[in-house]
């Protein structure tokens, strides 16, 4: 086993795509890096935290990007969010067989304000765009920083989500809500607390995320190629029928959380018999764990739609 | 945010290939782009640093690395955010290993 989470997003592109199939677009030696960055007198980066292009994924051309946490928690800014736009209209211009995103990003870089705010909601309206087009969009969360904020929102913009246990993918990431709301609301130094409310086994389990996986490379990218191939058959447009299914299971959800506070409440109200267990489980055991307790699937329209 | 320019001439070992970029910008991290580059045989590296005032240590470990690979025709831009000079020395020949394979002269 080879740990994804562990990799940077330059070394997540080649454990990805077919060996030596990427064509990086805008690749650093072309140093197009943020100029609000130098503005406020901060380092930048030559690829602005994120690698786009496009490269083979089981023969097929996959246009891809992979975001960088470690440069400024994969935050988007604005030549960050212009890379990947342009890399998703370009899918569309050459009929991509699929777009594959490998997330990992605190959201908007708030050094950029509302360049930033701008940038994400048009990578939003790409992705959609480009499932308009009737190309599927596969979002990865594996990363250690996990996917948060507008590209949380971003994420479920894409017609499947792939995630590992370790991945987290939420809105206000855990500072955020105890900074807002206080300690007592959320303590954000409690890991399991984290992990249990954002964690790919919470979303796995309420069915924001479709796939999951153990971290590991070979399994992320053979999720990847499944999910792409389970796409292909179908449409992966937005719908009206798809938004209203997507509506009516977060209303479900909304009421079946009604005056909870405790992620492992929220399973046991699933039916899941013995919650404490979840968090221990490995990949394989919990898949078995949740296949009969998952909301949203198999009953939810919506979800089984976008599988 | 400090800009260093170090020019080192006499170079022996020409670089080739597409321009390669190790490491990442993160908190004592830096990335190191390194190209070919017609400099006359010369190296050029320019740093660009979230850490002020330490111009004679990235001089050292500059004239370190050099003695090392004595690289010509080379340009490697760095952006840095507080990496020790260990971290630099490793990420410096961690970029010309992605040129020119590992070491086989020189002693580290």
């Amino acid at each position: 086993m080879s740990s994804y989470l562990e990799l940077t997003a330059r070394q997540r592109i080649p454990a990805m795509f077919d060996a030596g199939s990427f064509e990086e677009f805008l690749p650093p030696s072309k140093r197009i890096a943020s100029p609000h960055l130098a503005q406020l007198d901060a380092p930048v980066s030559y690829d602005d935290g994120v690698v786009v292009g496009r490269g083979l994924l089981g023969g097929h051309i996959v246009f891809g990007a992979a975001q960088e946490g470690a440069f400024m928690g994969g935050a988007v800014g604005e030549v960050h969010g212009a890379k990947l736009v342009g890399m998703l209209r370009r899918a569309i211009d050459e009929g991509a067989h699929a777009v594959l995103l490998l997330l990992e990003s605190g959201g908007v870089r708030l050094h950029e304000a509302n360049a930033g705010l701008i940038a994400v909601s048009e990578v939003m309206r790409a992705m959609l765009d480009v499932r308009a087009a009737g190309i599927p969009v596969v979002a990865v969360v594996g990363g250690a920083n996990g996917c948060f904020g507008g590209m949380g929102i971003a994420a479920r913009c894409a017609n499947t989500v792939i995630m590992s246990e370790e991945g987290r993918l939420a809105m206000s990431g855990p500072e955020v809500i105890e900074t807002a709301n206080g300690v007592e609301e959320f303590d954000s130094r409690d890991r399991a607390l984290v992990w249990r409310t954002t964690g790919g086994k919470h979303r796995y389990l309420l069915g924001d995320c479709q796939l999951l996986v153990a971290d590991d490379t070979a399994a992320f990218r053979a999720a990847a190629l499944e999910a792409i191939a389970a796409l292909g058959a179908g449409a992966v447009g937005l719908t009206l029928e798809g938004l209203l299914a997507e509506q009516a299971m977060l209303a479900r959800r909304l009421h079946d959380a009604e005056g909870v506070s405790e992620p492992m409440e929220i399973w046991r109200r699933l039916g899941v018999p013995d919650p404490a267990r979840v968090p221990m489980l490995e990949a394989d055991a919990f898949l078995t764990l949740a296949a009969q307790h998952r909301a949203g699937l198999p009953s939810d329209a919506a979800h089984t739609g976008e599988q | 945010m400090e800009t260093l320019h170090f020019k080192f001439g006499a170079g022996e070992r020409p670089l080739t290939g597409a321009a390669q970029m190790v490491g990442v910008v993160g908190s004592g991290n830096l990335e190191v782009l390194i190209e070919a580059a017609p400099l006359g045989g010369a190296c050029e590296i320019d740093v660009h640093t979230a850490a002020v005032g330490f111009g004679a240590i990235w001089g050292a470990v500059m004239e370190d690395f050099h003695a090392r690979w004595r690289l010509a025709d080379a340009r490697i831009s760095i952006n840095d955010n507080g990496a020790t000079p260990a971290v630099v020395s490793l990420r410096l020949d961690q970029a010309v290993e992605s040129l020119l394979g590992p070491a086989t002269g020189g002693t580290p």
